[in-house]
């Protein structure tokens, strides 16, 4: 995108004490709680993570641990009654504490979100058409004729084969793999600095990840987003991330580069996802170990 | 996965407390005042011979006095006291609306859970009925069939179950069609459960939450209906002190406001609770408040 | 004795509207008894459905499958024949497939009434096989977790005493780190009982820790048969090809995968 060449010469401007790099987000200290009293239900506590532009950050961890949490606070889409704590800087903006309507300008095009499932986040009654160029517009004030280049452009780039056919179409009549293609896309319109991946590949046969998840490396290397991937799949990890934080019950206990994570992990835990894998999990280890 | 597993943590800990909030969803000024309403006329209906004060059916006094020390209520064109009328009145009207929508609930319920797990003709054959007595407005119809039947309660309760037992149906049939096909039904199949069996252990306990809600509502129009019956003197034979005859009977009788106004307000009280009551109970057992919940932690 | 025989089996859907898809197209295969057969393919390629004509749950629109000699037809609305209940299934979704208004116990019993061999099991006995406190018996579903309910719903197949236990993709609800040991779970209790165990997965890695032989589906039709050391080593068939070279590794060098 054209914002890149502006990212690279402002990173140096931006990068004074406390301030993210341009474009990269800078989690600290990030709780998260729902619940008073007894009922209080601590979901995240104390997380440290920087999320560089041009990087793919993995977030690994079971269910519950908290890494779709991390996710959706810096999207800002915590639901109704969520209790934030810590600092999430997103270049010179403080994203915590932020009014409803700024944050309004941030999510969904400075920072953007993909879902495990597609469908879930694109109108069954929209062509994508209206889907893509409205959200567009609602954030840029281009004009329509504008909005429909802009959403052809990223089709392309997403490789969704026939664009223009693909504009008239509803989400119903795709595949589930072209889906999460133009949900991409749809990511991509406001030319967000960052993208929030959750599980993006998780429903998808594996030969249809695989496209996606080239997809998703040359988004991050060609237009330098920041991504956070968080996938549970060791296997997606190990292919995309760059560096991988292993989070386990609203921590992060080990954070590193993917290799060394993958092939020395430091943490007991991250030791016991690794082992949990079925290629390590040999056959002889029946009965006794499960 | 990860999301799957989130809601499976936060709908644990939600459906643990799930009495609790039930309860707490009971305990909403509304559903509490709707309570308290019935349980008052539930316990007139019980006492009504020992805390009327005069004989319902007794033409012992003067007609048409007003309201007064005597006669709280005032007295009728014939004489009789209006309070006791009404007292004795709840013995009519509550137990036959009850026992009313009871029945029609379980024909439809029984009829609509068979239309939607056997499908095909079954199907067609009671659901067409169904439509046809859909296809009149229900107190029409009612009324054609009472005066058919000539006029007696018994026979505007039989008319009145003839016209809503097609509601339930229609609502059990469609949640049994979205049930019969989940996983548990089928896994209960091939363990050699017969049609029956899966419908009654399997289907029906799963479903059945919101016609009883559906009843719950019903309780208000059936006593609605019955009383509009009275009044057009399809129902009760005098001297019977039902509530809608005694609105019919108030009518005529334009300048002592009393004798209509009082039954008329006991259908409005009574309609009005069965009606909270009913609402309270739909939002606690809406399993859309409990997705709410999970929904949330998305 | 051959346990289960599907002979050129075809089962179609009508489509709305005009024609019908094919979604098991001309499948013939063998199981014997006591074999774990993992049957891997991607979402669409017929395996569930394949899974449920086994069960009588959709009708075969042409060939045929034989369970111990005796043909399966579709399960209509009439009781399940006797010696049809020896086939059992392991659904996919945990939060379905048990009763959410019974209580685990219960629902485990309804099991064993059918069990030919009446004194094989008891309820605490199978909780304890499937790794659950036997005490659990009183509790209701949604007091357990996912991969609890699958146990659950394991104990309960077993309880019939199948000869056949089918797993329906039974781990891809589940957490990752609890799809290798459920499964694993399950090939153990088959073995143990002397079930076989057709185990249908899209997930190649956990199928072949479990299974003797793997069978690749693609488009209706199976493509590739055979022990699953050979398929995974040396695959034959172009599409299994593929299937293999998509899956990453976890080996941290970052190579992505296809």
């Amino acid at each position: 995108m054209s914002d890149n060449t502006v990212g690279t010469t402002n990173r140096l401007e931006a990068t004074d004490p406390g301030g993210a790099p341009r474009g990269g987000v800078v989690i600290s200290g990030l709780t998260l709680s729902f619940g008073r009293g007894e009922a209080r239900k601590e979901i995240l506590r104390g997380i440290d993570l920087d999320v560089p532009a041009g990087k793919i950050t993995g977030l690994a961890g079971e269910s519950g641990s908290g890494k779709t949490m991390t996710g959706l606070a810096v999207c800002g889409l915590l639901p109704a009654g969520a209790d934030l704590g810590g600092s999430i800087r997103f270049e010179d903006t403080e994203l915590i504490g932020l009014k409803q309507r700024s944050m309004n300008r941030f999510r969904g095009a400075k920072i953007a979100m993909i879902f495990q499932d597609p469908s879930a986040s694109l109108h069954p009654m929209l062509t994508i058409e209206a889907q893509l160029v409205d959200h567009y517009r609602h954030h840029t004030g281009a004009s329509k004729r504008a909005g429909r280049e802009r959403a052809l452009e990223m089709l392309g780039l997403v490789a969704v084969p026939h664009p223009e056919a693909a504009l008239r179409k509803y989400p119903h009549q795709f595949s589930g793999g072209q889906l999460q293609r133009i949900a991409i896309a749809s990511a991509l319109m406001c030319e967000p600095s960052v993208l929030i991946a959750d599980e993006p590949t998780t429903a998808l046969d594996v030969t249809v990840q695989a496209g996606i998840l080239r997809l998703l490396r040359k988004l991050c290397d060609e237009l330098g987003i920041a991504i956070i991937l968080v996938t549970h799949d060791l296997g997606v990890m190990s292919a995309l991330a760059d560096t991988i934080a292993v989070m386990r019950m609203g921590e992060i206990v080990e954070h590193g580069d993917r290799y060394e994570v993958i092939t020395a992990p430091r943490h007991p835990y991250t030791k016991a996802l690794i082992d949990a894998l079925p290629e390590s999990g040999a056959r002889s280890s029946d009965g006794t170990e499960s | 996965m990860t999301e799957r597993g989130m809601t499976d943590v936060l709908a644990v800990q939600t459906r643990r407390k799930g009495r609790l909030r039930i309860s707490k969803q009971l305990r909403t000024p509304l559903a509490i005042t709707g309570g308290a309403i019935v349980v008052f006329w539930l316990v007139i209906a019980l006492l009504a011979p020992s805390i009327s004060p005069y004989d319902p059916l007794a033409q012992d006094f003067e007609r048409l006095q007003a309201p007064g020390a005597e006669h709280w209520f005032g007295t009728d064109q014939v004489g009789r006291d209006v309070l006791s009328r009404v007292v004795s009145g709840a013995q009519v009207s509550i137990p036959l609306a009850l026992m009313l929508v009871v029945f029609a609930m379980l024909i439809g319920s029984v009829l609509g859970a068979i239309a939607g797990y056997f499908g095909k003709a079954i199907d067609e054959m009671i659901m067409r009925i169904a439509d046809l007595v859909f296809a009149f407005p229900t107190i029409i119809l009612a009324m054609v069939i009472a005066a058919a039947l000539g006029p007696s309660l018994t026979n505007a309760v039989i008319a009145m179950l003839i016209v809503s037992w097609p509601a339930y149906a229609r609502v059990t049939r469609s949640l049994v069609l979205g049930a019969r096909n989940a996983e548990y039904v089928i896994a209960g199949r091939l363990l050699g459960n017969g049609p029956f069996t899966s419908l009654g252990k399997d289907i029906l306990p799963n479903v059945i939450s919101p016609v009883v809600v559906l009843a719950t509502l019903d309780v208000g129009t059936a006593i609605l209906l019955l009383s509009g019956l009275s009044f057009l003197g399809l129902g009760a034979v005098p001297p019977t002190p039902d509530w809608g005859s005694m609105v019919a009977d108030g009518v005529q009788q334009f300048s002592s406001w009393w004798i209509a106004a009082f039954p008329g307000l006991a259908i409005l009280t009574v309609v009005l609770a069965f009606n909270f009551l009913g609402d309270a109970l739909r939002d606690a057992l809406d399993p859309r408040s409990q997705e709410a919940v999970q929904g949330r932690a998305l | 004795m051959t346990l289960l025989k599907l002979d050129d089996l075809e089962v179609s859907y009508k489509l709305p509207g005009r024609g019908s898809l094919k979604a098991v197209d001309s499948v013939s295969f063998d199981l014997e008894p006591r074999q774990v057969l993992g049957l891997v393919g991607e979402s669409g390629c017929g395996k569930s459905t394949l899974a449920r004509a086994v069960c009588g749950l959709e009708p075969a629109s042409s060939g045929s499958i034989s369970f111990n000699g005796r043909p399966v037809g579709k399960l209509g609305l009439r009781k399940r024949d006797p010696a049809l209940m020896r086939i059992q299934m392991v659904f996919q979704n945990p939060f379905a497939s048990l009763n959410p208004r019974r209580t685990i116990g219960s629902q485990i019993e309804d099991g064993l009434r059918v069990n030919p061999d009446r004194d094989a099991w008891s309820v605490p006995d199978l909780l304890e096989h499937v790794e659950l406190d036997p005490a659990s018996r009183s509790r209701f579903p949604h007091q357990f977790s996912g991969g609890q309910r699958q146990r659950v719903a394991i104990a309960r197949a077993i309880a019939a005493g199948p000869e056949l236990l089918i797993g329906d993709e039974p781990i891809a609800s589940l957490d990752a780190s609890l799809q290798a040991r459920i499964a694993i779970l399950m090939r153990n209790l088959a073995v143990e009982t002397g079930a076989a165990l057709l185990f249908i997965s899209h997930d190649l890695s956990v199928v072949r820790v479990i299974a003797d032989d793997v069978a690749v589906m693609s488009a209706g039709r199976i493509v590739e048969r055979g022990p699953v050391d050979r398929v995974w080593s040396a695959p034959e068939h172009p599409y299994t090809q593929r299937l293999l070279a998509a899956i990453p590794v976890v080996d941290g060098l970052g190579v992505l995968p296809g």
